[in-house]
């Protein structure tokens, strides 16, 4: 059978994945550099038999999939910098609330307006502590077409895994660009489905009581079963409450159902670590650069290596601190001032052995800028 | 229409960054003329935002506060506020939003300024679209329209929403609608809300696309003028959410406005008419409040 192959843009990479993954519901709001997605998603879903809709700004977008997936269905949202920050109020309910829901942010240049667009890497922190209050997240990001698509797929089925909003850190470039995807067969990728209760109608449920693994069956709101969801702590039944041990509990389920999975849930790449002097560490369009310069280097001798992350948040601080056991040198390839160096830097044995290679002004890093960096390491001036 | 002279001085500089035949930038180039240069501007997130643009572009000789998205008529209000601790009540303080910054994200802070009555212009001038991020559509897209996120069968089915009424309904001091076709008109309206100072002033200018809406650059005005004849964009005024006048009264059928645009192109016969009927109720509907 003939392989179905297209040569598209990164944000439309990410629709045809959504769909792949069984998304019927899409809620979103034109802003550069995301809106292909919007656009792509008003072609794509009403010929799957899914439904759009353009909203009337980010919050309203993150609201109504919110809505969307408590009410049974698989949803997603897309933005950019200025909109995502406007999201954080419902990415917090979303979270209280144990709702599955997908949000693309293919980042800019901030803050602010900022640099529209120009490419960033600025948001991974935003991702992790925009919303206000202890919690936690899923925050993964991809540098290719392939690895976009499958990545996609993946944020889907660790939403319905963990019932949680799972973000997708894109960038400018990789939303832009366009390059050759070999679009999987259905079924190649496995799909986590919707886990719905056992509990007959008129039998009491307990949209809150976790299972013995941890996971939480729904019920299609407004289907058989009547309850309560808040954004207030809330006991088993969803009733809110302010009973000290409730709070305790649902703050730690919150945060321990992602924290006990950051091996199941991490994802990276790793290119010739096993005797790496010098470790690249990047992510998304900048570990395209890096992993240029790591073939050239490595093609001339140098025992260089590259660990591309996938999964920024949980951070896999224990991956990081294995993987460069040995290293004499890590180099963080990110486009801001220095934002997973900062996780790098708490994970590795030695803290002092890590710098940073960035680019900070809307342009892409490109393997000149790595390769400087390089050169400053070995003492050999730029 | 009474006839005036048109005032000389021009308040933004020959050469901007905004598309051929850009119907917000005439639309600036007028209400600048009626409001001279006293005047601070705050611009959202719109195409104006680019417009005002990177220097030596930047396309105003008065100041500019490129605001957030959302936030037109909060940003104006606070600038207000302090130029009236100063006793400054000669400045114009004007918002300029496009269509999605004023019917869409931008209209909670523009109904919270109109209701406390905020002493200042707004403007919107509309595209009806998302056109600086590439043609999606607003709640101020007219039904029938084909854009990026209502595309092929699935263009817009509902209507666009009226702004002027949500407004006069706030029971402001004034609410007009301008053309950029009707210079003097426009600029009579802009001096006339400059002058009556106190409270908010809201002015709908209707602004061609001609990227947007599938026309050639050169017929920018004349579509305009084809929608105020065809009554599709009726120009006229509300005085404190009560008095309201018709300044122009169309007689042409809204099919010469529709089959001038790209945007309109796949709709049959059928689907005029009922726009026709639609214009012709809101028109009616227009001409009872005007007590005509």
């Amino acid at each position: 059978m003939s392989k179905n192959v297209k040569f598209i843009q990164g944000n439309e990479v990410c629709v045809e994945a959504a769909l792949y993954a069984g998304l019927d519901f899409f809620a979103g709001y034109p802003i550069t550099p995301s809106t292909e997605i919007a656009e792509h998603m008003s072609l794509r879903l009403p010929q799957t038999g899914g439904k759009f809709l353009q909203m009337e700004d980010e919050i309203a977008s993150i609201c109504a999939i919110v809505g969307a997936s408590l009410t049974g269905h698989k949803v997603m949202t897309a933005t950019s910098g200025p909109g995502f920050s406007l999201m954080q109020e419902g990415l917090g309910y979303a979270i209280m609330t144990e709702i599955p829901c997908v949000i693309v942010n293919v980042q800019r240049g901030g803050p602010s307006t900022g640099l529209p667009t120009g490419p960033s890497q600025g948001d991974v922190y935003q991702a992790r502590w925009g919303v206000h209050g202890d919690h936690a997240i899923i925050a993964l990001t991809a540098s290719n077409h392939q690895d976009i698509f499958s990545i996609t797929v993946d944020a889907f089925n660790m939403a319905e895994t963990y019932r949680t909003p799972v973000i997708l850190l894109f960038d400018e470039v990789v939303g832009h660009m366009r390059e050759r995807l070999v679009v999987p067969e259905p079924e190649e990728i496995p799909l986590v489905e919707r886990l719905r209760t056992s509990v007959k109608a008129g039998v009491d449920y307990h949209p809150y009581l976790p299972r013995e693994d941890g996971r939480l069956p729904m019920s299609d709101f407004g289907g058989v079963h009547r309850y309560n969801v808040t954004g207030l702590f809330h006991d088993m039944w969803g009733f809110p409450s302010n009973n000290s041990g409730v709070t305790h509990g649902l703050l730690r389920h919150l945060v321990d159902k992602i924290k006990n999975n950051v091996e199941v849930i991490t994802r990276f790449k790793e290119y010739y670590l096993e005797d790496a002097e010098c470790i690249l560490i990047s992510y998304g369009s900048s570990a395209r650069s890096a992993l240029h310069v790591m073939e050239n280097r490595r093609s001339r001798g140098d025992r260089i290596g590259l660990l591309e992350l996938q999964s920024l948040w949980p951070f896999p601080y224990e991956l990081v601190r294995k993987k460069c056991a040995n290293a004499k040198h890590i180099v963080v390839v990110e486009m801001n001032m220095g934002q997973v160096i900062r996780a790098v830097k708490r994970a590795v044995d030695h803290p002092d052995r890590v710098v940073l290679a960035n680019r900070i002004d809307g342009f892409f890093i490109n393997p000149t800028d790595i390769k400087n960096i390089l050169r400053l390491i070995q003492g050999k001036g730029v | 229409m009474t006839q005036f002279n048109i005032p000389d001085t021009d308040y933004m500089y020959p050469g901007h960054v905004g598309c051929p035949g850009c119907g917000a930038t005439i639309a600036m180039k007028f209400a600048l003329k009626g409001l001279g240069d006293k005047t601070i501007m705050v611009i959202p997130a719109c195409c104006w935002a680019i417009i005002a643009g990177p220097h030596p572009q930047t396309a105003l000789k008065v100041p500019i506060l490129h605001t957030a998205f959302e936030t037109a008529g909060a940003a104006s209000s606070g600038v207000r506020a302090a130029l009236d601790m100063k006793n400054d009540t000669e400045t114009t303080v004007v918002a300029w939003a496009g269509d999605g910054g004023t019917f869409d994200i931008g209209l909670q802070s523009l109904s919270g300024a109109a209701e406390r009555n905020e002493d200042f212009i707004y403007v919107c001038y509309d595209n009806e679209a998302y056109m600086n991020t590439g043609v999606q559509r607003s709640s101020s897209t007219p039904y029938g329209a084909r854009t990026t996120t209502t595309p092929g069968q699935d263009w817009k089915q509902t209507r666009k929403k009226n702004i002027v009424e949500a407004l006069a309904a706030h029971r402001i001091p004034y609410a007009a609608t301008a053309s950029i076709a009707f210079p003097e008109d426009m600029i009579q309206k802009f001096q006339k809300a400059k002058e009556m100072k106190g409270g908010t002033r809201f002015i709908h200018v209707f602004a061609t696309c001609p990227s947007g809406w599938r026309v050639s650059s050169e017929m920018s005005v004349k579509i305009a003028r084809l929608a105020v004849q065809s009554n599709f964009f009726p120009l006229y005024e509300v005085e404190h959410g009560v008095k309201y006048s018709l300044n122009y009264k169309g007689d042409r059928p809204v099919e010469d406005y529709l089959k001038a645009q790209g945007r309109f192109r796949h709709l049959t016969d059928a689907d005029i008419k009922e726009i026709q009927k639609m214009t012709d109720e809101d028109l009616g509907l227009l001409m009872r409040k005007a007590e005509i």
